[in-house]
């Protein structure tokens, strides 16, 4: 065993990422590292090569344990990582590049023929004819991939970690990088393949480990595994108490009101029209694999990207929904995936966060009066059960369940008619996911709507009454009533080769 | 599902320990810049053997910072935002090359083109602020650029020679005084009256606060902490006022100073719009995502830094009785190193209107003490460039920690 990973574990503050992780590379194989966001990879991986510190757990490179503190360590100790935004400087030279940090020197200088020499050495073998005294930015995403492999394989030279290396590449590109990864592997190299891609998974990998909530729910031979299973392996499929109940919730979904309806919205290179109608008081959700189009869709209907195609209608007319403020203004919500980024403002406090989109919708020159503010922070701090000392903490203080249910009292504060839920229970702890399960059933017996969008298919069954499945950024199959279980919903987002043509079909 | 328990309950104690130290550090900070002055201060008391705090010295002191204090407010608004302006200084120099053209050379009364100046001034906000906002053009070029266009037509409007003298009415914004009603020997009653006011009023405030979060809560802040610091800024107060009010009174500028302090910090503490400019400093994404326009204010921000910035160049002009080419040279340094000692973040969101004017006095007082002890130029320059570091050090150095 080339390596091997031993009840590897690592918490972030309010997260687990990693809990006891058991991971085998052999040489001479690749193996795929899969899983959704927030499954545990890139944090596996930066305990693998140093960015990371790991909290326990060992791991043995060549039987030896090791435990590197910085990337060049890790480097040095055989382990070499290409990422995705290649990490190599395009305005140097290609030579200049692989031959950082130990240029040739002739008389204390930098040796130019020599130096040129060796890069050409190093590329030897990988099947590309360049011209190495030419700046890197000149070549293609695919020939800087390569280079990198190059430069990594020759500094490294045990493991190689590819991570999402084929995501900016086209198909004769992906081709020309898989036969450079096969002849590696041939030479004897354990290469560790982080993709979201499972056609280049099977096409690639001899083994594959699936990640999930950071634990390792498997390992298995590519070959031997199909792609359901996998797919099964990856959302989830553990039927839980919670699903079964919402089984016998579904027959009464479609006697209620129309509340929205979406026409042929789409927008080229991020998803494909499509129609959707929404009832009042109505749990839609969008499945599908990682980078299927579920966070484009619904920053579609937001406004964050603006439809370039179809319209939008309520019962009273057209809707317009260009930009989050027209959104805003329609009666939408939307709770993003990414609350760090794009949700939470952490230097302001638990009450600001909470009355923000209210404030912004009713304009500055009629501010909620501090009382006012003070008692719709106290109301939803209380409702949501947000766990905060005071409504004036600031809100990077808190947890990651309890920003999130600001976020969400953000949202439920507008009172909105039609709210979109982006992976509401990504990065937060079991209690506090099993909350806002019972929130959103809560919220929807007042009538309002929601779609909410996750990665673990139990979660969406539990609460949703429909299901969108996406892949390929079009949206493939509608699933109501006893379709909305986990196996059906794993059948449509596998069904890409096996039956095309019905999904075609449902995609009008 | 009533067990159910969150990370934040599992660890109460811990949580609660470490917020209060991290409250407690945040306010290190705010407490740190407060006690820095009073520590420069007395500093320089001491080592000028008592000249700093002469009536005559103190207003000069305020007089000669006005312009840096006026700009600085301005300044944190668009750092908050997560912005720069480096154009602040060529601006003040322009708009007081454009009054002493409208007042002097073409005869236009001085009221009329004051309001005139500062127009132009929050016109040139507009300007900048409309490639930054709308076409998001970094603003370090945009003001930098702005920064030479407007030196350049300084130089041009004044065709490179001084003009002057403004009439006495004009000049008096900067070195007029409050007059007095009462006509006491030897004291101006009103600015002393004034100035007492002012103490009890912040008291007041303060004691009002404290008293409504003990209502909703417990206050955070200790008890003696409060005490300190709320006694601390009352006699501070009362004691510049009696000082001011026993030399001339209080000037002209100082009281437009401290309505625009007073204004400001609540506009940007309680006021709507001010909180927004937080919010887009914060987290521009999540802002726009909450409605926002974002785009909006960035724009407003810059418009109102240009009228601050032209303001100050009325006052400044009005202080030397003559517009120069070389006026408002480098004060953007100086401006911007005041509100980044006042604790505002380099990556927007955070900082204080009285912090940045603490910030501005610091450096205001550094300048005025080493100045009367003879330090030379080049040692001031140094001095002043470390402190700036330093405080900056120390603000990162906090937040790491915390």
């Amino acid at each position: 065993m080339l390596l091997s990973i031993r009840d590897l574990s690592k918490s972030f503050p309010g997260t687990r990422a990693l809990d006891g992780v058991d991971f085998d590379l052999r040489a001479g194989e690749v193996h795929a590292l899969l899983g959704e966001n927030g499954a545990g990879k890139s944090t596996l991986i930066k305990c693998l090569t140093g960015a990371y510190r790991r909290d326990a757990g060992e791991i043995r490179l060549d039987g030896e344990k090791i435990s590197p503190s910085s990337t060049s360590e890790a480097q040095e100790l055989g382990i070499g990582t290409v990422y995705q935004e290649v990490n190599l400087l395009p305005n140097l030279t290609v030579a200049q590049n692989l031959t950082f940090g130990r240029e040739p020197r002739r008389f204390g200088m930098v040796d130019g023929k020599a130096q040129r020499e060796l890069a050409r050495e190093m590329l030897d073998g990988y099947g590309l004819d360049i011209d190495v005294g030419r700046d890197l930015g000149a070549y293609s995403v695919a020939v800087r991939q390569i280079v990198a492999i190059a430069r990594a394989v020759a500094l490294s030279g045990k493991v190689l970690i590819l991570d999402e290396p084929t995501a900016s590449l086209d198909a004769a590109e992906v081709r020309m990088l898989f036969d450079v990864i096969r002849d590696l592997r041939d030479r004897g190299l354990g290469i560790i393949f982080v993709s979201h891609f499972l056609d280049q998974v099977f096409a690639l990998c001899d083994r594959l480990t699936v990640l999930r909530n950071g634990r390792k729910i498997t390992t298995e031979t590519t070959a031997d595994l199909d792609r359901v299973k996998l797919i099964e392996h990856m959302l989830g499929h553990e039927l839980d108490r919670a699903s079964e109940e919402a089984a016998t919730t579904d027959s009464v979904a479609d006697d209620r009101p129309e509340l929205l309806r979406f026409e042929g919205i789409g927008r080229a290179g991020v998803v494909e029209p499509f129609d959707l109608t929404i009832r009042k008081g109505e749990v839609i959700g969008l499945a599908g694999l990682l980078g299927s189009g579920r966070t484009e869709t619904a920053e579609l209907m937001f406004g964050v990207r603006t439809p370039q195609t179809g319209k939008t209608r309520d019962a009273d007319g057209p809707v317009s929904h260009a930009t989050p403020r027209e959104a805003i203004a329609a009666g939408f919500g939307f709770a993003p995936e990414d609350r760090k980024t794009h949700g939470i403002i952490a230097d302001l406090s638990v009450r600001e966060n909470i009355i923000l989109a209210m404030q912004a919708h009713r304009g500055w020159t009629r501010p909620i009066p501090r009382a006012e503010q003070d008692a719709i922070a106290e109301d939803y701090i209380a409702k949501l059960d947000i766990r905060t000392s005071d409504a004036d903490k600031p809100v990077g203080d808190l947890s990651g369940g309890n920003q999130q249910k600001v976020v969400l009292a953000r949202w439920l504060a507008m009172n909105p008619r039609y709210l979109i839920l982006d992976e509401p229970t990504r990065g937060i702890d079991v209690g506090a996911h099993a909350e806002i399960l019972r929130l959103i059933q809560e919220i929807t017996e007042e009538g309002m709507s929601i779609l909410v969008i996750s990665s673990e298919l139990d979660e969406l069954i539990a609460v949703v009454d429909r299901v969108i499945v996406l892949r390929d950024r079009k949206h493939m199959r509608e699933l109501t009533g006893e379709e909305v279980a986990t196996d059906a919903i794993v059948r449509a987002i596998a069904s890409s080769d096996h039956a095309p043509d019905a999904a075609r079909d449902h995609a009008r | 599902m009533s067990d159910i328990t969150d990370s934040s309950t599992d660890g109460t104690t811990g949580e609660q320990a470490r917020a209060s130290w991290r409250f407690l550090k945040n306010h290190l900070r705010e407490y740190g810049i407060l006690f820095a002055l009073i520590a420069i201060m007395a500093f320089f008391q001491v080592a000028t053997g008592g000249i700093l705090l002469r009536p005559v010295n103190l207003t000069n002191l305020v007089l000669q910072n006005s312009y840096i204090v006026i700009m600085a407010i301005g300044m944190l608004l668009v750092i908050v935002a997560g912005h720069i302006d480096l154009s602040v200084g060529s601006v003040l120099g322009f708009i007081g090359a454009l009054a002493a053209v409208m007042i002097v050379n073409w005869e236009i009364p001085y009221l009329l083109a004051a309001i005139l100046c500062l127009a132009a001034g929050a016109l040139i906000g507009m300007a900048q602020g409309f490639w930054i906002a709308y076409f998001r053009i970094p603003s370090f070029i945009v003001t930098l650029a702005g920064m030479l266009v407007f030196k350049g037509l300084t130089l041009w409007l004044l065709a490179g020679q001084s003009v002057g003298p403004f009439p006495r009415q004009f000049q008096l914004i900067s070195s007029g005084f409050l007059a007095d009603p009462f006509n006491v020997e030897g004291i101006n009653l009103l600015s002393l009256l004034i100035g007492l006011a002012v103490a009890a009023g912040l008291a007041g405030l303060a004691i009002r606060n404290r008293a409504a979060q003990a209502r909703t809560g417990t206050p955070d802040e200790p008890m003696a902490f409060f005490a300190a610091k709320t006694l601390i800024i009352f006699v501070g107060i009362a004691y510049m006022s009696w000082l001011m009010a026993g030399f001339r009174g209080l000037p002209n500028v100082f009281i437009v100073m401290a309505l625009l302090i007073a204004v400001y910090s609540f506009v940007t503490s309680r006021m709507t719009v001010g909180r927004r400019i937080y919010a887009i400093g914060g987290n521009e994404k999540a802002a726009m995502l909450s409605g926002i326009n974002a785009k909006r204010l960035t724009f407003l921000t810059f418009a109102n830094m240009g009228m601050l910035a032209a303001l100050a160049g009325l006052v400044f002009a009005a202080r030397l009785n003559t517009a120069t080419p070389k006026a408002g040279a480098g004060f953007e340094l100086d401006v911007i190193a005041a509100v980044f000692i006042g604790g505002a973040s380099m990556a927007g969101g955070v900082g204080t209107v009285v912090g940045a004017v603490i910030g501005a006095f610091i450096m205001g007082v550094m300048n005025n003490g080493m100045s009367i002890l003879g330090i030379g130029i080049d040692y001031q320059q140094v001095i002043k460039g470390l402190v700036l570091l330093a405080a900056v050090i120390f603000d990162v150095m906090n937040k790491n920690k915390g």
